[in-house]
């Protein structure tokens, strides 16, 4: 993010062509540190490539081949997977049309992911800012409450927010005592159900990124910029958020990408219906029996990751570019 | 001092952190009228709260008790983006993610001023500091005085009525402060702005100002101008934190302006006399060591005793005198060539004052 200006290059005086017999030394020596630190890291590196590229190749294979009657793959070449992720052939008279269903999918994770992470943006800016403002002593247990829920199981945390939003629910039985609403408004198996699941189990992964730039921020140089006439909305959007821009794109990206592929939030809140790309893809390995089409849906998903990735860091750094 | 001529009144601060049984009173009835471009100081050891003084004028903290006035206005309840008071910090607090000229311009930018009159100031500043050939560096690629000087031209950018300077050259080496204090002398008889200046040396503060409050333990013992300051120090603080002193315990025997004071030794001697100050009593009195003299004889001698030691110190000579009425006198005579010292330790000296240069104290 602070790339050098080429101004500070050019104070290093360029090599000079003749090279001298003591800079082929120091160029050799140079050389050598770099085979030994490859040489060490050779191990780790090892584990590293076949951990994430194994699994990865077996996928890309798996996508170009026929699926089994009963799951599982045949070994013979087949763009049927790829194909049927874009497009599907009607059952009766063979046309082939757009796979609509599919779209719809994409479409819903990744709009559901965006705002996800936009409400896990709105909601863990101040309260990593709350934490990283209070005494030293006290942040310490203000960042233990936040890592509470990690304690607990997924799927058991997803159950309590169903039962916070269920029709029979606290929030309903609490609005129908009262008198405010008459009959339970549904709020269960619909998008905004899905949005609040997601947005309560990845927040602290917003959050702790965000505190931890927070922290590192001299604030005095919030007092300079009151001092110099900004209000606080501008010394938050001059000052603050520039300088903890890293918290805030690790925090973006640390959402994005599990909310992207989130499996048991949807299942549990979102029902059948409101499915997401995660869902999508399980139900290729099992009730569907299509694990080619499954294992291309995953390569799609991994593709919209990263282009989501791309697009965002290179808006966010533009943006900051722009203003200085 | 008339109303119109007051650029910043401070009148009974009070600023308390803390409370109750923890509570610390880091100011403690604070009153003072800084004039409009005036080079005011405030000088202090650490802790005194010159910077806690300097905050509650800038904004950032508001006083316990008492107004701040710019101007004739109140403003101790303005918030910082509201006064027209710009500060260089004393850790200069520039921005890492902009460049040299865009702190300079934030200021201004912040004013909502147009982008040709931010370039233009932006411009000017720059040349005002010397910094013109810098302007796109960021400023974490710069030098420490480099640094200093873009803080001076980003408070100095939206011209303010009243430049708070925290310290600004405590950082720099003794060269670039010399530099840098003569920058600052010009700079501020060129914009016409109020200068609060806050250092803890005496010889910058002494040199740079047009008045100097001496403060300690969150009160300001004096106001006046360096002369004034050296010269007539009217607590034993003042005189002891600014240059070096003699103390002598002696009897006041009238008051005034200039009353008359019998030393230790019984000699009589004129002495000026604080404000106020009822006779007859027994005061404490300040001697700065050069105003006095050595005399070889005992006759018309203020004070008399045995020569202890000859201290060089290359400019001046320092010559350490055990008191016959008790305690111990330093006499600094300047050094010129050709003159050889004829005076052994041991000798038996007189001391001669010349006229006013008694300073009667308060406590
Ligand atoms: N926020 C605060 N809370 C509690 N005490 C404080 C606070 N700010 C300052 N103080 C205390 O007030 C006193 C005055 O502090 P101040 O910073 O004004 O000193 P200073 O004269 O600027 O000293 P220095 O020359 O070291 O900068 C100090 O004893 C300090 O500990
Ligand atoms: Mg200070």
């Amino acid at each position: 993010m602070h790339a050098p200006k080429p101004s500070v290059d050019a104070s290093h005086p360029a090599p000079a062509p003749a090279r001298t017999g003591a800079l082929n030394l120091a160029d050799e020596a140079r050389k050598r540190e770099v085979r030994t630190s490859w040489l060490l890291s050779a191990p780790a590196l090892l584990v590293l490539v076949t951990a994430a590229s194994g699994p990865l190749l077996i996928v890309l294979v798996y996508s170009f081949l026929a699926a089994g009657d009963y799951g599982g793959v045949v070994w013979s070449l087949s763009g049927e997977g790829w194909f049927k992720v874009f497009l599907s052939r009607d059952i009766f008279d063979d046309t082939v049309g757009i796979a609509d269903a599919h779209l719809t999918i994409f479409w819903r994770s990744v709009r559901l992911s965006m705002l996800t992470t936009l409400i896990c943006i709105a909601l863990g800016f101040p309260t990593a800012w709350f934490i990283a403002t209070r005494s030293r002593e006290s942040r310490n247990v203000w960042l233990f409450l936040i890592t509470i829920p990690f304690w607990t199981n997924l799927l058991i945390r997803t159950f309590a927010i169903m039962e916070v939003i269920r029709s029979e629910g606290i929030v309903n039985t609490v609005l129908m005592t009262a008198g405010v609403i008459e009959r339970p408004i549904q709020m269960m198996y619909t998008d905004f159900a899905i949005l609040l699941g997601m947005a309560y189990v990845y927040l602290p992964l917003m959050v702790l990124p965000l505190y931890a730039a927070m922290e590192r921020l001299d604030f005095r140089l919030i007092e300079a910029a009151y001092d110099l006439y900004a209000s606080r909305w501008r010394v938050l959007r001059r000052i603050v958020v520039p300088l903890v821009k890293p918290g805030l794109i690790a925090g973006s990206i640390l959402v994005f990408i599990p909310s992207l592929g989130a499996y048991v939030t949807p299942r549990v809140l979102g029902g059948g219906k409101n499915m997401m790309l995660g869902n999508l893809i399980e139900l290729q390995f099992g009730q569907g029996r299509n694990w080619p089409l499954g294992a291309a849906l995953s390569l799609t998903l991994l593709v919209i990751v990263m282009v989501a990735l791309i697009f965002y860091v290179r808006i966010v750094q533009k943006e900051a570019a722009s203003r200085e | 001092m008339t109303e119109s001529e007051i650029s910043i009144r401070v009148s009974g601060v009070t600023k308390t952190f803390g409370e109750g049984a923890s509570a610390f009173h880091a100011l403690s009835d604070v009153s003072v009228d800084i004039r409009k471009n005036e080079f005011f100081t405030l000088l202090g050891p650490s802790g005194c709260g010159k910077t806690t003084l300097l905050r509650l004028i800038a904004g950032f903290d508001h006083p316990t008790s008492g107004r701040i006035e710019l101007d004739g206005e109140d403003i101790s309840q303005l918030a910082p983006f509201q006064r027209p008071v710009n500060t260089v910090f004393q850790s200069y607090a520039l921005f890492p993610h902009m460049t040299v000229a865009q702190n300079i311009g934030f200021g201004l930018e912040m004013l909502d001023r147009p982008k040709a009159e931010v370039a233009a100031t932006v411009a000017q500043m720059l040349s005002l500091v010397r910094m013109e050939a810098l302007a796109d560096r960021r400023t974490d690629q710069i030098s420490g005085g480099q640094q200093q000087r873009v803080a001076l031209a980003r408070a100095l950018a939206p011209h303010p009525k009243v430049l708070l300077l925290d310290e600004p050259l405590s950082a720099l080496d003794y060269k670039l402060r010399k530099d840098m204090q003569i920058e600052l002398k010009r700079l501020q008889s060129e914009t016409g702005i109020t200068f609060v200046f806050v250092t803890h040396d005496q010889e910058e503060a002494l040199t740079m100002s047009d008045r100097i409050a001496v403060m300690n333990q969150g009160t300001i013992l004096q106001i006046g101008s360096p002369r004034e300051i050296y010269d007539r120090p009217e607590q034993r603080f003042v005189a002891d934190f600014i240059g070096d002193s003699n103390f002598l315990e002696a009897e006041l025997l009238t008051g005034g302006a200039s009353g008359r004071l019998r030393l230790g030794s019984g000699h009589e001697i004129e002495a000026s006399v604080p404000e106020g100050m009822t006779a007859p009593r027994r005061v404490s009195v300040s001697i700065r060591p050069e105003h006095a003299a050595l005399t070889s004889g005992a006759e018309d001698a203020a004070l008399t005793g045995t020569l202890k030691e000859i201290v060089y110190f290359g400019t001046d000579t320092h010559y350490h005198v055990a008191l016959g009425s008790g305690g111990s006198f330093i006499v600094r005579r300047q050094n010129s060539r050709g003159v050889t010292e004829t005076l052994e330790p041991g000798a038996a000296v007189g001391i001669s004052l010349g006229p006013r240069s008694v300073q009667v104290l308060r406590d």
